[in-house]
C-alpha cells in the first residue's frame, strides 16, 4: 500500500441560513444544481480527476440526504479499495460528544481519522463553491515552495474586495499579510477557502487553537492569521477560472444563469467531467407546441410549455401553456397548464397548478421551498 | 424473486437489420435516445428481483461486453452471483448450426444455480414488465412452460411467433408465421418453466439433432409439455428489421407510451454516462422529439430522436431522424427520414433524404 499523499477534507456540515428555504430541509452541499448536479458534485468530481482518492467529508447540519447521496462514492469513482469517500459526522467519545464549532473544530475532531490515513498533506475544502479545479497542480506548487500552507486565492473585482478575505502577497507569492473583510483593501487577491497543509504542521495549530477558549476555531478567523503571526511559510496559489460561492439565493440563482451563456464559463462534462449520482432516466421529450430557447433540460423532463432562459432539472413536467423564463425548477417539480414562473428558484418536488403565477418582483428572485403547492387562487405570489 | 434465475439470448437472426449489425448484434443497437436493446429485458428482470442472469454472448461480443461490463449499472456486481456471461460455444459440431448448442454448452450453469426456475428472454425485444406476475401465473396454472405474449392490434409485417390459446390461457398451437394478421397473439421471446424441464427440454432437442432454440426445442416438443401463455398489456416493439427499429423508435414520440416504459416505476437501466443537461441556445427550435443529455441545440429538430452529445448547427434542419450519439451536423445541413449511426459529421449545407417508410442509414463514423 502506497503511501497518501494528499487527504482530502470537504467542510459539508453548514447549515446555509442565507440560502434560507432552499436549505431547510437539506444541508447546503446537497442542494441540487447546474441542471443535474448537486454543489458537492464539484468538489468530489474535482478531487476524483486531481487523483485524490481518499475524501473526508465532514457533515452535521441535516446530512441526511447528503449521505444518502454520496454512499460510497461510487459516483465519482471514489469507491476504490484502498480510497474512497469518509462521511464523518461529529461523534461521542469517553468524555462526551460536541458539535463541530467551527471549521477548524471541525478537522480537529477528526485528528484521529488523519492520523489514520497518516497523509503527507491534508487538502482542507469547502463543499459549497461551485468551480473546476486541478489540486494537483496546487499540491505540486505547494511542494516547489517547500510551503507549510498554500491557500487558493482568486482575483476579485476591486469593489467587491471588502467582501472577502484578502491576501497580501510578495513576489514569490509568500503570503505577508491577510485581512479579512478590508474596508480598504491592499490587495484584490481573495481567500478560496481552499487551504493546503502539511499534516503536522496543522496538526499542531489544530491542538493549540482547540485549548483557545476565546477562538472561533475558524481557519480564516484563527489559524490562518495565528500561522502568519508565527511566520510559518504561508503561500497563496493563484487560481485562473471561474469560481462562485454560492451561498446566497442571489449568487446561487447567478451561477445557475452563467451556464446558459452562448460560450458558459467552464464545462461541465469536457475534459474535466464533473460527475453526479442520480436516477436512470430516460432523455427527455419536448413536446409539439413547446418552445425551448437559451436553456439547460436534463432527462426524465417532459416539456410542453415555453422555456426560456432557464434550467430544468430530472423529471421536471411544464404543462401546455405555461412559460417558464429566468428559473431555476429543481427534479420532479411539476408546472401546470398555463402557469407563469419568473425570476424564480423552485425546489424539489413542487407543485405550481395551472394558471398560477411565480414571479419574482423588484430585482428579487422568489424561491418555492420543498414539496410546496401553489395554487392559482393564491394569485400572484409577489416576493415580499 | 429468489427462486428465478434469467437467461437472456443475445444470438439472434440480423439478416434483416443489416445496416445497423455490421459491427454489433442486434442486442447492442443504439435505441430510444440512450439505452442499446438489451437494456429493455436486463431492466425487467432486475426490477422484478432477479439477481443471477446468464448472457449468453453472441459471435460479435466486444460492444455487449463493453456495455455491460460487471454489471455494477443494473445493480447485477454482487459477490454472490449476479451477471454471468456464457461465451458462445466454441466446439464446432457442423451438424448444429443455430443457438441451440449455446444452451446445450452451458447446461452445467444452470444446473449449478441454486433457483428452481429459469426466466428466458431475448435482447432485441422492448418492453418494461414485473416478471413476478409471469412466474403467479406460472405456479397457478400448473404450466410446465409459461410464455408470454402481446396482442398486436396491427398487421405486422415480418414473420411473428403466433400462439393459439384457450380462455384460461392455455397453447393450442404455436407457429412461425410470415405475416402476423390483426389481433393476433405474439410471442415476446420470453419463457418461463422449471429449471428440469428448461435441461431436459434442450437435452432432448440437441441430442436428437436439433440446432435453434426455437424450433427444435419447443414448437418441435410443444406436445409434450403444457404450455400455457401470460398475456402483458403494455407497449411491446420487437426489433427484427430495419423498418422496426425505426417505426418503435417513432413510437417513443408519443408521450404516453415514453411514460410507461420510463417513467412508471420501474426505470430502465443502463450504463452511465455523465453528461451534462441539453443545451438549448437562442435560436433552438425543437418539437416533438426526444433529447439526450450532451446535446447543443442550435437549430430546428422536429419528430426526432438524439442520442448524447449530437451537435446540432444553425440552420440545420432535422425531421423524422435518429441522430446517434457524438454525431455532428453542420450549419445548414438538412436531413428527413435518416438515421445517423455514431460518430457521423454532416458538413455544412448538405441535404439527406430518405423515404418515409424506410430511413435512409449513414454508417457509423461516416463524414458526408
Amino acid at each position: 500500500m502506497r503511501k497518501t499523499e494528499c487527504l482530502a477534507m470537504i467542510l459539508a456540515g453548514g447549515q446555509g441560513s442565507r440560502l434560507g428555504a432552499l436549505t431547510k430541509k437539506i444541508a447546503k452541499p446537497a442542494v441540487p444544481f447546474g441542471g443535474k448536479y448537486r454543489i458537492i458534485d464539484f468538489p468530489l468530481s474535482n478531487c476524483a480527476n486531481s487523483g485524490i482518492n481518499k475524501v473526508g467529508v465532514l457533515t452535521q447540519y441535516r446530512p441526511l440526504e447528503l449521505h444518502n447521496y454520496l454512499g460510497t462514492g461510487g459516483a465519482w469513482d471514489l469507491d476504490k479499495k484502498d480510497g474512497g469517500v469518509f462521511i464523518l459526522p461529529p461523534y461521542a467519545r469517553e468524555k462526551g460528544a460536541d458539535w463541530y464549532k467551527g471549521t477548524a473544530d471541525a478537522i480537529y475532531q477528526n485528528l484521529n481519522f488523519i492520523d489514520s490515513i497518516d497523509p503527507d498533506y491534508v487538502l482542507v475544502l469547502s463543499g459549497d463553491h461551485i468551480y473546476t479545479m486541478d489540486y494537483s497542480w496546487m499540491i505540486e506548487s505547494h511542494k516547489m515552495n517547500k510551503a507549510e500552507a498554500t491557500i487558493g486565492v482568486i482575483e476579485v473585482p476591486w469593489d467587491e474586495a471588502p467582501r472577502f478575505g484578502i491576501m497580501n502577497t510578495a513576489k514569490n507569492g509568500r503570503i505577508e499579510e491577510f485581512e479579512e473583510k478590508p474596508v480598504k483593501p491592499k490587495s484584490n487577491l481573495a481567500s478560496m477557502g481552499i487551504y493546503i497543509f502539511n499534516k503536522s504542521f496543522l496538526k499542531r495549530y489544530l491542538e493549540e487553537d482547540a485549548k483557545d477558549s476565546v477562538s472561533s476555531h475558524d481557519f480564516g478567523k484563527n489559524i490562518i492569521p495565528k500561522m502568519l503571526t508565527d511566520n510559518a511559510r504561508l503561500f497563496s496559489y493563484a487560481f485562473d477560472g471561474y469560481w462562485k460561492d454560492v451561498g446566497t439565493i442571489e449568487s446561487l440563482w447567478q451561477a445557475n444563469m452563467d451556464l446558459l451563456q452562448d460560450e458558459p464559463p467552464f464545462s461541465m462534462d469536457g475534459l474535466w467531467k464533473i460527475y453526479s449520482a442520480g436516477l436512470s432516466m430516460p432523455p427527455h421529450y419536448i413536446g409539439e407546441m413547446a418552445k425551448v430557447t437559451t436553456s439547460l433540460v436534463s432527462e426524465g423532463a417532459m416539456i410542453f410549455g415555453e422555456v426560456k432562459n432557464s434550467v430544468i432539472f430530472p423529471g421536471v413536467k411544464v404543462g401546455k401553456g405555461a412559460r417558464v423564463t429566468n428559473s431555476v425548477i429543481m427534479p420532479f417539480t411539476t408546472i401546470a397548464e398555463n402557469a407563469i414562473v419568473d425570476k424564480a428558484i423552485v425546489a424539489q418536488n413542487c407543485e405550481i397548478s395551472a394558471g398560477a403565477k411565480v414571479v419574482g418582483a423588484d430585482g428579487a428572485i422568489i424561491v418555492i421551498p420543498e414539496g410546496e403547492i401553489i395554487l392559482s387562487e393564491a394569485g400572484n405570489k409577489q416576493v415580499g | 424473486m429468489k427462486t428465478v434465475m434469467g437467461i437472456m439470448n443475445l444470438q439472434e437472426n440480423d439478416v434483416f437489420i443489416k445496416e445497423m449489425t455490421e459491427s454489433r448484434p442486434i442486442a447492442s443497437i443504439p435505441f430510444a435516445g440512450r439505452y442499446r436493446l438489451i437494456d429493455f429485458g436486463l431492466s425487467s428482470m432486475v426490477n422484478s428481483g432477479i439477481d443471477n442472469v446468464g448472457i449468453m454472448l453472441p459471435d460479435k461480443s466486444r460492444s455487449v461486453l463493453d456495455h455491460l461490463r460487471s454489471g455494477k449499472d443494473w445493480d447485477l456486481a454482487r459477490r454472490h452471483e449476479g451477471l454471468f456471461y456464457l461465451p458462445v460455444a466454441q466446439d464446432c459440431d457442423e451438424n448444429h448450426k443455430g443457438d441451440l448448442k449455446n444452451f446445450y454448452r452451458h447446461i452445467d450453469f444452470i444446473e449449478h444455480s441454486m433457483q428452481k426456475y429459469v426466466l428466458l428472454v431475448s435482447g432485441s425485444v422492448i418492453y418494461n414488465m414485473d416478471f413476478s406476475k409471469v412466474l403467479r401465473f406460472h405456479q397457478n396454472t400448473g404450466a410446465d412452460i409459461t410464455m408470454v405474449y402481446n396482442v398486436e392490434a396491427e398487421e405486422q409485417p415480418g414473420n411473428g411467433i403466433v400462439l393459439e390459446t384457450s380462455e384460461n390461457g392455455f397453447v393450442k398451437d404455436i407457429a412461425q408465421r410470415p405475416v402476423v394478421y390483426e389481433n393476433s397473439k405474439v410471442s415476446m421471446g420470453i419463457y418461463l418453466m422449471d429449471k428440469r424441464i428448461f435441461i431436459e427440454l434442450i437435452r432432448n432437442a440437441y441430442e436428437h439433432g436439433g440446432s435453434d432454440f426455437l424450433l427444435d426445442g419447443i414448437l418441435r416438443q410443444h406436445g409434450a409439455y403444457n404450455i400455457y401463455a401470460f398475456a402483458h398489456d403494455g407497449y411491446v416493439a420487437r426489433i427484427t428489421s430495419t423498418v422496426s427499429y425505426y417505426k418503435a423508435s417513432m413510437d417513443l414520440l408519443n408521450p404516453d407510451i415514453w411514460q410507461e416504459l420510463f417513467m412508471s416505476g420501474d426505470f430502465v437501466y443502463t450504463k452511465i454516462k455523465d453528461e451534462a443537461p441539453v443545451k438549448y441556445k437562442k435560436t433552438a427550435q425543437t418539437r416533438n422529439s426526444l433529447i439526450a443529455n450532451g446535446c447543443i441545440i442550435e437549430g430546428e429538430v422536429e419528430n426526432s430522436i438524439l442520442f448524447r452529445g449530437v451537435k446540432i448547427g444553425k440552420g440545420v434542419h432535422v425531421k423524422n431522424s435518429i441522430i446517434m450519439q457524438k454525431c455532428d451536423l453542420k450549419e445548414n445541413a438538412l436531413l428527413e427520414n435518416v438515421i445517423c449511426d455514431k460518430n457521423v459529421v454532416i458538413t455544412k449545407g448538405k441535404w439527406l433524404k430518405g423515404a418515409s417508410n424506410y430511413p435512409l442509414i449513414v454508417g457509423k463514423d461516416i463524414v458526408i
